[in-house]
């Protein structure tokens, strides 16, 4: 072996992918760029939203939330919510929890809640939008 | 050889963060990164209320008048104007941080100049949206 190939660290495969020492952190660097992205208009339109809703009682948000418009981008800002959500949690969790069994149990614990919390209020949605 | 050892004192603890007035010089940049974390952090609780205030629309129309009791409570309206300051800057701080994604402003002058428009930004659009939130009640 010569000298310079002792010194490269990354092996053959590796050095055909190209992706340096990346495994998924691409994705997740990216998925969260592009959730804050989306969530720029989703955000304003949710603000805007609830701020003309302000002491609504349940009929009128009710009626609100069943036009297509209202349910089309309350599906979306829950998605992107929820995923951004996700991404910045996992985020948190490596960054101060280093024992491997409390950061494996509470990153499970917590995206699992984020998941039930976005099922929850997706269904509501599907369930107003769709006249339940 | 035989020197007598330095008397010892306790090492430095770095970075002396707290009490604010120590050792540690507090800067904008490393202020606003922490309180976007933070930010995005209490966000995260506000889904709870979130999805709270969407499920109520399923129950019966007094559940969703629990709901929207303990938001106009005095404790709901400061916990909504905090995460209302929180959405706002956590909103313009994410544009800034994308903007240098991009490779932009990543100058020193221009890391702060956007630190100060995100604050303006966050407390205008605070005040903004409670004066429209009151004037539609």
């Amino acid at each position: 072996m010569s000298s310079t190939s002792q010194k490269r660290l990354v092996g053959p495969l590796g050095r055909a992918r190209g992706l340096g020492s990346a495994k998924h952190g691409l994705q997740h660097w990216w998925a969260q760029r592009v959730t804050a992205v989306a969530l720029v208009p989703l955000t304003l339109w949710f603000v805007w939203s609830v701020v003309e809703l302000t002491g609504a009682d349940q009929a009128r948000v009710h009626n609100w939330l069943s036009r297509p418009a209202s349910a089309i981008m309350m599906s979306l800002f829950i998605v992107a919510t929820f995923y951004h959500l996700a991404l910045g949690v996992q985020v948190v969790i490596e960054d101060y929890v280093h024992r491997e069994g409390v950061k494996l149990t509470s990153l499970l614990l917590l995206k699992g809640l984020i998941v039930l919390l976005a099922a929850a209020a997706l269904f509501t949605v599907l369930r107003v939008a769709v006249g339940g | 050889m035989a020197e007598a050892a330095p008397p010892s004192r306790p090492r430095p603890l770095s970075p002396f963060l707290f009490p604010p007035t120590g050792t540690y010089r507090w800067q904008m940049t490393s202020t606003l990164s922490i309180l976007h974390r933070a930010a995005g952090v209490a966000l995260g609780v506000g889904t709870l209320l979130f999805t709270w205030w969407l499920l109520a629309l399923l129950g019966e129309p007094s559940d969703f008048d629990a709901v929207q009791e303990f938001i106009g409570s005095i404790f709901g309206r400061i916990l909504l104007l905090g995460w209302t300051w929180a959405l706002f800057f956590h909103f313009g701080n994410g544009i800034r941080h994308l903007v240098w994604d991009t490779g932009h402003a990543l100058t020193l002058p221009n890391v702060y100049r956007g630190g100060w428009m995100v604050i303006v930004f966050s407390v205008v659009m605070t005040l903004a949206t409670w004066v429209a939130g009151y004037a539609f009640r």
